[in-house]
């Protein structure tokens, strides 16, 4: 027997007017990430100096590689005269110690606050470099004070693509038609992923934007001032010629996006699934991928879902009604969920600080088959969550999120599982696997064998064999 | 040798080159450098985060409060309220109809629920450009709760990381000399400047005890509001991190005729140095005494241990880039007791008499430099062939990209590395990172290739 998931909002919780351990960054973050995974770019942020360094080393923590981000650093006087002279300053710096062929940037919070109009800035500073070699020029609009690190990075993704895009540019690198893949927030991994699935299928792809090697780079005997790798400008520019876009990420649904753009001024059909986290959502990706290329599925793939599925029966009795908070940005939580769901776990409580208003229904979507009932909360911090565990006596198993959880785990006496972005407490954060047929049999390994080790911890006797 | 911007020449300097400048600071970072300073907001954060039992709220969007969350080493023995992050969070409607409600209701919300002993409301870049009047929603809140609520006013343009550390010592002032000074000692001093990274105050503070100091208050260093309002009661200021406190010092010297004094605790040397200076300063001969037999007890333990180290590190060369200069002239004399040389020096917010020490202090051919950048330093680190550097996170990447050591001497450290146990944690931390095996596999020693060797 199968019953829907419902909302519970039985016992509201206090209404908290101040946010309280955030579970959540802000947009120029996920913006700047954007901007590094295109080749030879620079990001930029159009606004004090602070958040140019706050940023970098919150993406260090997390990626432990180089994270250049450059900034106009507003000064008192610029907040009230205007950062024209500031941003020419530092594209022109920017420009001679980078060389970039590109630079994009992204406003704050007080450069949206103070009304700067970059298109007639940029436009400007585009007219006196005319003649001159010069980087593109992208820009972004991601004040703070509105969505998350997630809403920036789409936000950016939909904004280069409408920049760059040309109709009928067409890579010289493509001799098939290709693919647009616009994958959303991922890991290093999950990105070198979605490229080896997109070769074993033949089919020529621009992912974007592509940090799997820009972040995720070779130690080296020089210092290179922009890491190789990343979406190519000629590749973006291009984007309106490929035979269609797939994107990832449920709760896409309510933004404008890169895709939905090339679709509606390109005609470039747009198809957009969850992540492919765990069977049924991994599922839908092949097919998807099979219908867009018209090539079956390798069998390299079905092979790693019929070890991953016979792993599932191995495991299923260590995880059966087991409880499981899931939190982090809205299509990972969704995507584990997926995930939790499909091997018996209950996913008790889904919660995220953003707020796409998309999160009840995705979860709804992949979670028909769990018996009992799941909790979803979108806006949410970490200081909610703790109340709402407590208050709905939800006893979890574990947590599984971002090292932000950490704190809570602690306090609830539980694991975490440490997945998505950031992790700042562990190595090799950026490299996990989440996604494919392998993502999910690492995932499901690390679920059970922590729930394994807390098993055998927490016994008088400590059974050798489990 | 590094590109330089033609606006940043001035502010790097190589000791012992023909046309040695005076070299240039104090300045806002140039657009398009990327400097790895912070702003304003985050010398406030800095100097006041780690006063555990107030609650600390950043006003404004999402992210300053989120970049700031634990972020710090900081130890409390008691509250943790400062390990908590709280904003305002504003949105766009508040951008558009100003924060000044949000911010009273959050107030109100967050000290009936943790019952602090302080709020410190921290205004960022947006505050002040939509005219909330922060002050005033400061003083009612303070009033219907009877608690000190203060307004920081860090917005994140307004100036450099220095402005900010002056923001949160104005902050620190209005409570300072609120509260009772009886029984205190005349031997009695505040600590100022020490963040209890890794528990590195205690440590201090044990010190003190030992010699027969009474410590008022540690401001900073596992702070407590209610010995902040005694500081004033201390016969004496010993202030580290010169660049955040001194303004604190100088300003209780003013109003209070206390007489402060600049000490450092990183280093056999200087650790020495800064219990003897404070022992001759009360002029107390039983006092003096016993600060001799703890220094000489301390060093009796630690130095043989050091003297192994230095076998392995001789003639190893370092590089150092912090936060303030103050702390980089212990750095290059801890380095020189273990034999290393630094070959690169600089700081985010030096000044000129600091430069002029550090010139002082190196050297031939030691690059000093004020407010650099990744592209700097990476071409420093190769051309100088620097075996470990040491600094902050945001300088690990670039030290471990090229394959080079690296020390955190930075706020999120978690070994103390002040006082003479802490000399003992750098060396061996220096040792480990020198000494790891890695290096050899890496492209810097051996190239790319697989060949395999014998």
């Amino acid at each position: 027997m199968s019953s829907q998931p419902r909302a519970t909002n039985r016992v509201p919780p206090p209404n908290w007017v101040s946010t309280r351990n955030p579970c959540k960054a802000c947009a120029p973050l996920g913006a700047a990430l954007v901007m590094r995974g295109i080749a030879g770019a620079v990001p930029f942020l159009h606004g004090s100096q602070g958040c140019a360094t706050y940023m970098r080393r919150y993406l260090i923590s997390h990626f432990r590689e180089p994270m250049d981000i450059a900034t106009s650093g507003f000064s008192e006087a610029t907040t009230i005269f205007g950062g024209g002279a500031n941003l020419r300053q530092g594209l022109q710096n920017v420009t001679s110690q980078y060389h970039p062929e590109l630079i994009g940037i992204a406003t704050t919070c007080l450069t949206e606050t103070i009304g700067e109009d970059m298109h007639g800035l940029l436009h400007e500073y585009r007219k006196m470099k005319e003649g001159t070699p010069s980087p593109a020029l992208v820009h972004v609009s991601t004040p703070s004070y509105t969505g998350t690190h997630i809403d920036g990075f789409h936000d950016a993704v939909r904004s280069v693509v409408e920049q760059l895009a040309e109709a009928g540019a067409t890579p010289s690198a493509y001799v098939d038609r290709f693919l647009n893949m616009f994958p959303g927030m991922v890991s290093t991994e999950d990105l070198r992923f979605l490229k080896d699935v997109a070769k074993d299928f033949a089919v020529p792809v621009t992912l974007f934007p592509d940090y799997s090697e820009t972040l995720d780079g070779p130690s080296m005997e020089k210092y290179e001032k922009i890491p190789e790798g990343g979406t190519t400008i000629a590749q973006l520019r291009a984007t309106p010629s490929a035979k269609a876009s797939l994107e990832l990420g449920r709760t896409l649904r309510t933004k404008n996006t890169a895709a939905s753009y090339l679709q509606e001024h390109f005609n470039v059909p747009a198809k957009r699934i969850g992540l492919p986290i765990g069977v049924h959502e991994t599922d839908i990706f092949f097919a998807a991928m099979e219908k867009l290329t018209g090539h079956k599925t390798p069998d390299k793939y079905r092979e790693e879902r019929g070890r991953l599925i016979d792993a599932y029966v191995d495991g299923h009795k260590y995880l059966f009604g087991k409880r499981a908070i899931v939190f982090g940005d809205e299509d990972m939580v969704v995507g584990l969920t997926s995930l939790l769901a499909e091997i018996g776990v209950i996913p008790v409580l889904c919660a995220s600080g953003g707020k796409s208003g998309a999160l009840a229904r995705s979860i709804a979507e992949v979670t028909t088959h769990v018996r009992g009932t799941v909790a979803v909360r979108d806006g949410v911090d970490f200081m909610t969550m703790a109340e709402e565990t407590q208050m709905k006596d939800l006893k979890p198993d574990f947590l599984i999120g971002s090292s932000k959880g950490a704190k809570l785990a602690r306090e609830l006496r539980v694991p975490l599982i440490r997945v998505g972005f950031p992790i700042h407490d562990r190595v090799g954060g950026q490299r996990i696997l989440h996604l494919g047929y392998r993502g999910a049999q690492q995932l499901f390994d690390l679920v059970v064998n922590t729930l394994l080790e807390v098993k055998q911890d927490s016994s008088s006797i400590g059974y050798s064999y489990l | 040798m590094a590109d330089i911007l033609r606006e940043r020449e001035r502010q790097v300097h190589r000791k012992g080159q023909a046309n040695a400048l005076p070299l240039d600071c104090e300045k806002q970072s140039v657009a398009g450098s990327v400097s790895q300073r912070a702003c304003v907001f985050c010398g406030s954060r800095v100097v006041l985060y780690p006063i555990a039992d107030a609650v600390h709220i950043v006003h404004g969007p999402i992210g300053c409060a989120s970049y700031t969350w634990d972020i710090r080493g900081a130890l409390s023995s008691g509250p943790e309220l400062h390990r908590l992050s709280f904003s305002t969070d504003l949105h766009e409607l508040d951008v558009v109809h100003g924060g000044e409600k949000k911010l009273y209701a959050a107030l109100c919300e967050l000290i009936d629920a943790h019952h602090p002993k302080a709020a410190f409301v921290y205004a960022t870049c947006i505050v002040g450009v939509i005219g909330d009047d922060v002050e005033a929603v400061c003083k009612r809140v303070s009033l219907e709760k009877g608690i000190p609520v203060l307004p920081v006013h860090s917005e994140g343009f307004k100036g450099t990381k220095k402005d900010g550390y002056r923001a949160a010592c104005d902050a620190l002032l209005q409570i300072v000399g609120t509260g009772p000074t009886e029984e205190i000692s005349p031997l009695s001093i505040n600590i100022l400047g020490d963040f209890n990274l890794a528990g590195e105050t205690w440590m201090i503070r044990d010190y003190y005890a030992r010699m027969g100091v009474q410590v008022v208050s540690c401001i900073t260093g596992d702070g407590r509001i209610d010995e902040i309002r005694r500081a004033h009661g201390a016969a004496l200021n010993v202030v580290q991190c010169s660049g955040s406190m001194t303004y604190l010092a100088k300003s209780m010297k003013e109003k209070y005729g206390i007489p402060f004094m600049r000490v450092s605790y990183f280093g056999v040397e200087d650790m020495s140095k800064s219990l003897y200076d404070v022992a001759r300063h009360f002029k107390d001969k039983e006092m003096l005494k016993r600060t001799q037999g703890i220094v000489r007890t301390e060093l009796e333990r630690i130095i043989p241990q050091l003297a192994e180290y230095k076998k392995a590190l001789q003639g190893k060369r370092a590089a150092i880039y912090v936060g303030g200069a103050f702390k980089a002239f212990s750095l290059v004399s801890a380095l020189r007791h273990l034999g290393m040389t630094t070959v690169m020096v600089g700081s985010q917010t030096g000044s000129k008499e600091d430069y002029g020490e550090l010139r002082e202090i190196c050297d031939e051919g030691t690059i000093i430099v004020d407010d650099s950048n990744p592209l700097e330093l990476s071409s420093f680190l190769e051309e100088k062939d620097v075996d470990v550097f040491i600094g902050g996170v945001k300088e690990r990447p670039i030290a471990y990209k090229l394959g080079i050591g690296f020390c955190d001497h930075n706020h999120e450290r978690k070994e103390a590395l002040a006082g003479f146990e802490g000399m003992l944690n750098f060396a061996r931390e220096v040792y480990g990172s020198v000494m790891s095996p890695v290096w050899q596999l890496t492209p810097r020693k051996r190239g790319n290739s697989l060949e395999v060797v014998k």
